[in-house]
């Protein structure tokens, strides 16, 4: 079945998966919401070890497709999908797949900062109870110290662990999403828009971090901001009209893309 | 290529190019008068070359100052960044080419005997050469013509050819008669002007490719000037 499939479409290739496996593999992925498709087959491999931006115009689908990585649009009646996507190999929509399990290898982070009204302590440690990954209270506040250390947050609020999550500043709530996604181990971090609500100091520590991030973890990001996904990303695909475009290394992409579509989009020309 | 959703983006970028087109345009009268004063003798008209090249000097800061405000305004990208990173240098590249014909043009007043036929006549011709391909390179960038540009590209073996002719032409002048060593060099450095110049058409050759298909000319770049391995026994 693999085989078939993989010869019958082949993904578009950036230079950069030719010495990589595929963390993620979307084989002729369709999305409907009702009768509308949203993602028209869609076929992508995504890296290891570093960031993806998805970019496009709003209704391009790029966030559709972020959402069917972790299976978000199962919360969503209307929207059914056909295809495949592998995750190391295998299909994360086989019956035998457990989505809460699914979730705490590929964490997600969103656009507004949406922390607990819990503490801060609280927000980190959640994750990794519910998942049985801390024996005792001491192992459980050593994942909540790393993953905060992690998120580069540590420093700021180590002094008011038990203060709510939601008296934190835009960007440290936002941090701290990125430290609760990453305290449940995950091998993939989807972000959708996680900037797009902060201030530009703000929004440069949260990329600082997905920097920094991208040496342990497969990301994709999904950006309204070029200058971002040209910033924060090796890889760049980009979306229009529910169909993947053009797919490539984001140094080209933004120099000399292969597409009229997406010269044209990136250069502010789209009409 | 279509336009751009803001309109005032467009507009940047039209007044990078008509300041280019008009920077061009005055570089080529700079290069036509430089030559004829050379050749002519004629030192008025080497001085109004001289002091028209602030001219271009203006110009070339007003294209850099707007090339660096678009940029930081628009974070240009793809086509649009290549747009403005190859006016700089073409800009540059004209401004060079600018300061040759001065240097040349200067050089008038030096040469105080009518020059030996021969040698006028290679001096014209490398003159009338150079001004082809400068007037070439900037109607290619101008009609953004990848095939033009790659012709000035190709042409350029030949100035260098001529200049390798003038060089040792110039040479057994000097070794008959060493009293014309002095004005022989400056016809030298003025030959070398023009070759130089050449070289400047083809760097432009080489921005409009990279302009159009955002990568360099993989060819190896003609080079024929052969002077610099050349003793005055070969003449």
């Amino acid at each position: 079945m693999d085989i078939q499939l993989s010869a019958i479409i082949t993904p578009p290739s950036p230079r950069i998966m030719a010495e990589r496996q595929p963390r993620i593999a979307a084989r002729d992925v369709n999305i409907y919401y009702g009768d509308k498709r949203a993602i028209n087959s869609l076929s992508i491999d995504i890296p290891d070890k570093a960031v993806s931006a998805f970019i496009g115009p709003s209704g391009c689908g790029k966030s559709t497709f972020l959402r069917a990585v972790n299976r978000m649009n199962d919360t969503i009646p209307i929207c059914h999908m056909t295809g495949e996507v592998r995750l190391d190999g295998k299909n994360i929509y086989d019956k035998d797949v457990d989505v809460v399990e699914l979730r705490s290898h590929v964490g997600m982070v969103f656009q507004k900062p949406n922390p607990f009204p819990k503490s801060i302590h609280e927000n980190v440690a959640y994750g990794p109870r519910i998942h049985g990954m801390a024996k005792d209270k001491a192992a459980l506040d050593e994942i909540v110290e790393k993953s905060l250390k992690k998120a580069g947050l540590f420093e700021e609020v180590k002094d008011r662990l038990s203060h709510s999550g939601t008296s934190l500043s835009g960007g440290q709530q936002q941090r701290l999403c990125i430290a609760r996604a990453i305290a449940v181990n995950p091998e993939v971090i989807l972000m959708d828009e996680p900037c797009s609500a902060l201030d530009p100091i703000a929004t440069a520590r949260i990329e600082e971090l997905i920097d920094e991030l991208r040496q342990n973890y497969c990301i994709i990001i999904v950006t309204h901001s070029m200058q971002q996904a040209a910033r924060v990303s090796q890889l760049t695909a980009f979306f229009h009209l529910g169909t993947l475009v053009e797919y490539g290394d984001t140094d080209e992409m933004f120099t000399s893309p292969k597409d009229k579509r997406t010269q044209d989009y990136i250069t502010g020309r789209f009409g | 290529m279509s336009d751009h959703i803001a309109k005032a983006y467009d507009n940047d970028i039209a007044t990078l190019k008509s300041q280019l087109a008009e920077m061009g345009g005055i570089a080529e009268e700079q290069l036509a008068n430089a030559i004829q004063a050379l050749i002519r003798r004629d030192t008025a008209l080497a001085d109004s070359v001289i002091r028209n090249d602030d001219t271009l000097d203006g110009l070339e800061r007003r294209i850099e100052e707007k090339a660096i405000l678009t940029i930081a305004k628009r974070q240009p990208m793809a086509h649009d960044l290549r747009e403005i990173i190859v006016a700089i240098r073409v800009s540059s590249d004209i401004e060079r080419i600018g300061d040759l014909a001065k240097n040349t043009a200067k050089r008038t007043h030096a040469i105080s005997e009518p020059l030996p036929r021969n040698l006028a006549s290679g001096l014209t011709r490398m003159g009338q050469m150079a001004q082809t391909q400068l007037n070439q390179v900037l109607n290619a960038y101008a009609l953004r013509d990848d095939e033009m540009g790659l012709a000035v590209w190709r042409a350029d073996e030949d100035l260098d050819a001529l200049y390798n002719s003038i060089f040792r032409e110039l040479l057994t002048y000097m070794m008959e008669d060493p009293r014309k060593i002095g004005e022989c060099t400056h016809l030298l450095f003025g030959a070398k002007n023009l070759e130089r110049i050449g070289d400047h058409t083809t760097n432009i050759a080489e921005n409009i490719h990279f302009l159009i298909h955002g990568k360099a000319i993989t060819d190896s770049r003609p080079k024929k000037d052969v002077t610099a391995m050349m003793r005055p026994t070969d003449g």
